[in-house]
Formats: C-alpha cells, structure tokens, sequence
C-alpha cells in the first residue's frame, strides 16, 4: 500500500508545467487533488516515474464570472466551488452534485479539474460537464485548445487529454433565461460514494410553463457519462409531467447497455437509470416553474 | 538506484521542521516514522476510512492521499495539535471521553480533527451536520452515536464558555 518510487516536481507556473510533460511524456502524470490518482499509485495501477505537481500554482485556482459562462481554474478546490453562493446561482448544478461527491476531507483536496479528467465514469463532475457541454482548455508548451466536455471522454479513466496536455480552465455555460431550474441525484452504496447510478438534469420554462431548453444526462451507466441532447429537444414547447418525464427518462434508459458488477445487475442500473432521469427532469421542471 | 531525497519545511502543532523525505513517503508516514508523532493513525491506506485526517493550513485533509513533500511550506496541525497548552484534554477530547466516543480508539484522531473543523468553522452544528463532517471517518466499534453525542456535547461546553 505504498506508493512506487517516482521523481517529484512542484510546478511554479502551468508553462513549467506543460515544459515538464513535453520533457517527460508519458512516464509523467500531473497530480492536483490527488484524492484518486495517489490510491491508484498506493495499490501500484500507476507508476509514472514524474509527478508533477500543479497545487502551488495560484493562476489555476479561480472563479471567473462572464455572460455567458463561468470560466474555473483546473485547481480549484471542490470545497471552494460547494461554497461559492455567486457560483451556485449562475451554475447550480455544480453544488447539488458535489453533495454527493467524497466527505469534507476529500473535497477540501479534491479539485474540479482533477474529477474531470480522471473521467470515472460514475462521477458526478463529469456528467454535470456532459449535461452542461462544458469547454474544456488544454493547454501545452506551444498553445491551446478547447475541447467540448463531449470530446473529452473517452471510456471509463480515459480522455482525449494528450500526454503533454494540462487541462488550464473549465468553461461552464450559464443559462440566461430567467426560469431555470436544474437538479441532481444519485444511489449509491454509502453517500459520498461513487454512483451505481446517477442523473442531472438542467431545464428551462417560458412563462406559460412550456420548455424552451432541455438538457439532462446519466452517469454510472456507460463507460462515459451520457448526455440525451436529442430527447431533451423533444421536451421543448412542452409541459412536464410526471408521465412525460417517465416516457422521455425512459426512451434515454432504453439506449444504455450498462455492465453488471458487484455493486449491482445490468438490469438494475438500467431500471435505475430511468427513475433517476424521470426525478431529475421533473424536479428540475418544477424548480424553473418555482422562479418568479 | 537510490531515491532522491526532497529538502521539505512544515509547520506542525506550531513547529518549524526540517527534513529530507522520498518523494513517495506520504504525509502520514512521515509524520509518525520520522516525526514519531504517532497520534495519526494509519488505517487503510487508500482515502476511505479517515483515520488519518489531519489539518492542512487549518482544513481537514487525509494524510495518506498527500505526499509529505507536497506538505513542504504548509502548516500542519495533528491530534497532537488539539490539547491545550498545559498538555491537558481539551473541551472535544474530554467530551469524548464523558461519552464514551471511543472503544478501540482507533477511528478517534481522525474523528478529532473532523470535529474540530466542524466546530471551527460551525459552533453550534445541528446533529445532522455533526453527522455529515464525520461522514469521511469509519468506526467499527460505537454505532457513531457516542460520537455524535461527544460533539454535541463538546459544542455545548463550548458555547457555555469553557475553553
């Protein structure tokens, strides 16, 4: 249960970051939270020969409120996010996942960019990225790019994240209409666990109660979380109900072929897809019908 | 091949030390094979049990999913940390004990430190708040109910004015 030997570097800038992966490629992985990738090295599934270390670079931890988006640095602490009232009224889906996400201590460490591109396919920071269409910055020694939340999963712990790739920001849309509602849910074994199931959902109303925009997704399900941008178009111009909501929830379940393990069957984790994507459309439809 | 040896200084409980740490040493082991400060206790190794917790520049971290070198120029506060200057229990360890908020006493540093960062940023939690900030802690012997009770308790005598 101890760590392989590895070298260590404390990157003072994400440039020394980026020159670092460009020396050292694969046998080099960046650490931020560590909060899953230092358990990886403790039961020896990784042994990268550098860690880098990017929890001392101030430009990588900050909150960034635009128009249309809020812009996040890679490093931001999960605890500094759950906290931020500004933030939770523009991006509301980020606290009501990270109440399910880890305990105290885990999130005093863990940080939103280090959830996203570990890519656990039951984590909640990736499927809230997926429903949102959040942008993704990477950043290497010689320029940008931007990645859509929907090209960067690539299958369970994996992404399009190239070796010499550190993710810099984290752009989250924030919806301008007035009557958003959005919600979260999840079973799992024990709270603060990985999901066996869970679901998001982000809608919002006309004044006569009519969707004008649907988004709503699964994780826990798939070797990636899912987002059914399709079926949430087919919401739009319509009233949710309880039974509208089963049938769309249910249309989205149909799609996944989820695997079983020890935590639970194939079959149930479908079944629970559906209830929980039912639950959080509906309440996500009721919390932007509540707006006034 | 011998491991490079990384120059680390941390403030913990209060004092400056100096040392020399392989990289892969985590924080809790350096804590208690180098510093011999043994009151954090090891459990599993791996994030999932808390025994570990610790303050890190005065929030609560698990000390096995850090490398001590990742500790360099931080401060640290152990269940060392916790006693009162003239080394007696304080205020939340005695109410552990009046409750009897510990058997084997293994869970008991990390349950420490994660009540005292409750109690630090929240002085009068609701019982399902104490719950919640020791969420990240297993127990095996209590049923969590003295613990719950030892926390409530230690807010109380708090708020009555002990110190």
């Amino acid at each position: 249960m101890k760590s392989p030997p590895f070298e260590y570097a404390r990157a003072a800038s994400i440039e020394a970051a980026c020159e670092l992966l460009s020396q050292h490629g694969d046998a080099a992985k960046i650490i931020a939270g560590g909060q899953s990738l230092v358990p990886m090295m403790a039961f020896r599934l990784l042994r990268p020969s550098w860690l880098i270390d990017i929890n001392e670079i101030a430009a990588l931890k900050f909150v960034a409120f635009e128009s249309d988006a809020v812009r996040m640095g890679a490093c931001t602490r999960q605890c500094v996010v759950m906290r931020d009232d500004a933030l939770a009224a523009r991006v509301p889906l980020l606290r009501q996942a990270l109440a399910f996400v880890g305990h105290t201590q885990t999130r005093n460490r863990g940080t939103v960019g280090g959830s996203l591109v570990h890519a656990d396919p039951s984590a909640e920071l990736p499927l809230v990225a997926q429903v949102l269409e959040a942008r993704l910055v990477l950043r290497t020694k010689s320029g940008t790019r931007t990645l859509p939340a929907s090209a960067l999963f690539a299958g369970p712990m994996m992404t399009n994240v190239r070796p010499d790739e550190c993710l810099e920001e984290i752009h989250w849309p924030v919806w301008r209409e007035r009557r958003t509602g959005s919600a979260f849910t999840e079973i799992s074994r024990r709270h603060g666990d990985f999901a066996i199931a869970a679901a998001a959902a982000q809608i919002a109303v006309d004044d006569e109660g009519h969707c004008t925009r649907v988004s709503f997704g699964v994780g826990g399900t798939a070797p990636t979380p899912i987002a059914f941008p399709e079926l949430g178009r087919h919401l739009v111009g319509h009233r949710v109900d309880k039974a509208k909501a089963r049938a769309v929830a249910q249309e989205a379940a149909a799609t996944l072929e989820p695997d079983s393990d020890i935590h639970a069957s194939a079959a149930y984790r479908q079944h629970l897809a559906g209830v929980l994507m039912t639950r959080v459309l509906q309440q996500a439809y009721d919390a932007a019908r509540a707006v006034r | 091949m011998s491991e490079a040896l990384y120059s680390i200084v941390v403030d913990i409980n209060g004092t400056r030390h100096v040392s020399h740490v392989t990289a892969r040493t985590s924080l809790v082991d350096w804590l208690r094979e180098h510093l011999h400060l043994t009151g954090t206790h090891i459990g599993c190794e791996h994030g999932i049990c808390g025994a570990c917790s610790v303050m890190l520049d005065g929030e609560p971290v698990r000390s096995c999913l850090m490398y001590a070198v990742q500790a360099d120029g931080h401060r640290i506060v152990t269940v060392e940390g916790l006693q009162r200057p003239d080394g007696s229990l304080s205020v939340l360890q005695d109410s552990f004990c009046e409750t009897h908020g510990l058997q084997c006493g293994y869970c008991t540093p990390g349950m420490l430190i994660a009540a005292q960062a409750l109690l630090d940023a929240n002085p009068r939690p609701t019982e399902a708040e104490i719950r919640d900030a020791i969420g990240g802690n297993l127990c095996r012997c209590t049923g969590y109910q003295q613990i719950v009770d030892a926390i409530a308790l230690a807010a109380r005598r708090i708020a009555e004015g002990e110190t």
